[in-house]
């Protein structure tokens, strides 16, 4: 090998990695956080401060993740039905309604602290929020109700459900043990964050390490060939919607448990918004079909860096949602792949006249 | 045709979960089953609080007092949901509409319909910001502005020697709302007299416990150094207890807390000593408002604004109304 042929081996194996890792489905979630981050880290360097405060970790990243943690399980939910070519709007409805029922029980109990009762009532909230998730899936799967309008409904009656559990309070629980779920910490982390931990292992065991995962995608490819291939599309679509059910089941719980409180019309009020965010950013597609539940994850992770960064650097509340949406705006262009072609062609092919007239002459 | 009972079933169903959701609203709407010629249309912002509860069953249970026939009608916090209710008022042509408005602004058309229909507009709890002042007939409530400036004078009242800056966050209401910008301009008001005494950072919490512990979580980290919460309804300084306390400070000793409204959570958390001092926003105005209901019927003039009655407590005061404390 000549000098000349091995540096351009060397420089093409280079640009081969860079290229792959700019190919990668995960690269521009990853940029636009740690560009976010980085943000943060000229702005105010307290922000990545992490110290030790009574037994658990204390600082800025740390609320992200605690307070990440139920957006991120209904995301993880929320992709799986997405993968589906569906979509779940009632999630948002079912934080409520755990959070309500979970909180109801405990309240009416005699000892609050006992574990017996926090027990019972978790698995009771969880069962129903996987009812709820069935109700969902038969109506999408068995009567063929297009899915955005078949989660509506429960994502308007489910507040009201809340609300006749709650009987219009807030109520207040005053139980150590269910406060441990969103408030507690584990080896010094967030407790939230570990159950976090545990539903994305499962997801992605069952998804990547299976075959159901290929079962969803082709369900969102295309039901009726799926169908006909011997998949049975019906039951994988109420699976999933069973699933979203028991994520946002799970983040209901997180919620409350971390105020002490349920708030059957604010718990989770607009959380199914943020999660199909989360979801795009992610990078799976709203078509179904494909889907990248890390990358969900990077997205449920950024959406709540963002909320955060907002309140620390003091943006004027009158303009906080302005501010979100010019960020939310860019970071969907930078991922679309034309924009960025269009930006890169207007930069290579530049009309001024003068320009051009010395490339021609050169 | 297994497959068609199985829609058929699936469908009553649906059917039946809508009409047991139907029943469930209708029962709160009747509240007043006796015959009586004044009808009252009532827009509630919703159930986003303690007080708003309380608002609401005294509203109720006076009106039943009273003998109106009260129709009720919650928001759910949207305010286009509270200009449907009106408009349904409006068509079943009660005699008299009151509401809350959920925001300030944007009432003018609704309003003018109403006006136009010849039923005249109670506004309650909080106002709008429309120029025309005949588009309603009064607005019972409490001043808001007051309150603020009852919570600032109190911490001006507790600072006046200080010699080192004192600084303030604030956890706002709902961004747009009456009582937010109000209770903000009162304290801003009442506290300017002393230079030392400094709002650092500000930030809206949508008056829930949920918000305002993550936002003041988010304060917490981002100034070192906090000495005094100003919070504008005691849900959201519940919420900034619970992330004071993850931050290994004491409430009320480490920050003082100051707090309006004095629902029952924040008058226990008072009488703990971990709010220092609440002003009272009362909600009880059902008596008021039917009296004022009235009045309007038989056609009497009334005062464009009725201010209700309220106090405030410390810590000590609030031990002592603990126990009275229903809502």
């Amino acid at each position: 090998m000549t000098a000349d042929s091995k540096g351009r081996y060397s420089s093409g194996s280079q640009s081969s990695l860079l290229s792959r890792a700019y190919k990668h489905h995960l690269f521009w979630p990853l940029a636009l956080w740690i560009a976010l981050l980085l943000f943060n880290l000229f702005y105010s360097p307290s922000f990545f401060k992490v110290v030790v405060r009574e037994g658990h970790l204390y600082g800025s990243l740390i609320d992200i993740l605690n307070f990440g943690a139920p957006l991120m399980l209904v995301a993880i939910g929320m992709t799986t039905v997405i993968a589906t070519r569906g979509i779940d709007l009632s999630v948002g409805s079912v934080v409520a309604i755990a959070g309500a029922l979970a909180c109801q029980m405990i309240s009416k109990g005699s000892d609050q602290n006992a574990l017996s009762l926090v027990l019972y009532a978790i698995v009771m909230a969880l069962v129903l929020s996987v009812a709820l998730g069935l109700w969902n899936g038969l109506l999408v799967s068995i009567t063929g109700i297009q899915p955005i309008i078949a989660t509506l409904i429960l994502m308007v009656a489910g507040r009201g459900i809340a609300q006749l559990i709650t009987d219009g309070q807030i109520i207040t629980v005053s139980s150590t043990p269910y406060q441990y779920i969103g408030a507690g910490s584990l080896a010094g982390l967030p407790f939230s964050i570990f159950l976090v931990a545990i539903v994305f292992a499962i997801s992605a065991l069952l998804t990547r390490r299976t075959a159901l995962g290929l079962y969803i995608e082709s369900v969102g490819c295309n039901p009726e060939a799926s169908r006909l291939a011997g998949i049975r599309a019906k039951t994988v679509m109420i699976i999933v919607y069973m699933f979203c059910g028991l994520c946002a089941g799970v983040a209901g719980l997180i919620l409350s448990g971390n105020v002490a409180s349920a708030d059957g019309n604010n718990a989770g009020l607009w959380i199914e918004l943020d999660a199909i965010l989360a979801v795009v950013i992610g990078g799976t597609s709203l078509t179904g079909g494909r889907f990248y539940l890390t990358g969900t994850i990077v997205g449920a992770l950024m959406i709540q860096t963002l909320t955060t960064t907002i309140y620390s650097v003091g943006v004027r509340p009158e303009v906080t949602l302005v501010v979100k949406a010019v960020v939310v705006l860019a970071v969907c262009l930078i991922q679309s792949e034309s924009f960025r072609k269009a930006i890169i062609s207007r930069w290579k092919t530049r009309r001024y006249p003068a320009e051009r007239e010395v490339t021609r002459h050169a | 045709m297994k497959r068609r009972t199985k829609m058929w079933g699936l469908l009553t169903l649906t059917l039946l979960m809508l009409v047991a959701t139907a029943c469930g609203k209708s029962d709160d709407k009747k509240t007043s089953g006796s015959a009586s010629d004044i009808s009252l249309g009532f827009a509630q912002v919703g159930a986003e609080s303690g007080w708003r509860t309380a608002n609401t069953n005294s509203i109720k249970d006076s009106a039943a007092e009273a003998g109106f026939d009260l129709k009720f009608s919650d928001a759910q916090q949207k305010q286009e949901n509270q200009i449907k209710a009106i408009r349904t008022f409006i068509q079943q042509k009660v005699d008299v509409i009151a509401f809350s408005p959920v925001v300030e602004s944007g009432w003018d058309t609704v309003l003018k319909e109403a006006k136009d229909a010849g039923i005249p507009v109670i506004l309650t709890d909080r106002a709008v910001d429309s120029k025309d002042e005949s588009l309603y007939v009064t607005f019972i409530g409490s001043d808001f502005v007051e309150e603020g400036k009852k919570a600032g004078q109190w911490l001006a009242d507790q600072y006046k020697d200080a010699s080192a800056d004192v600084n303030i966050v604030e956890l706002q209401g709902t961004t747009g709302s009456a009582p937010a910008i109000d209770r903000k301009a009162g304290f801003e008001d009442a506290i300017k007299g002393n230079s030392h005494l400094k709002i650092i950072a500000s930030q809206t919490g949508d008056f829930t416990r949920a918000k305002g512990k993550e936002v003041m979580q988010a304060f917490l980290k981002a100034n070192p150094k906090i000495d005094v919460l100003y919070a504008h309804n005691d849900d959201m300084a519940l919420g900034a207890i619970q992330a004071i306390e993850a931050a290994g400070l004491k409430p009320g000793i480490d920050i003082k807390i100051i707090s309006v409204d004095a629902v029952h959570d924040g008058v226990q958390a008072a009488s703990e000593g971990k709010i220092n001092f609440i002003v009272e926003c009362n909600p009880l105005l059902g008596p008021q408002l039917m009296d004022a209901v009235r009045d309007v019927v038989a056609g009497k003039t009334l005062e464009k604004r009725i201010v209700t009655k309220e106090g405030t407590f410390t810590s000590e005061e609030a031990k002592a109304a603990l126990p009275d404390r229903k809502y």
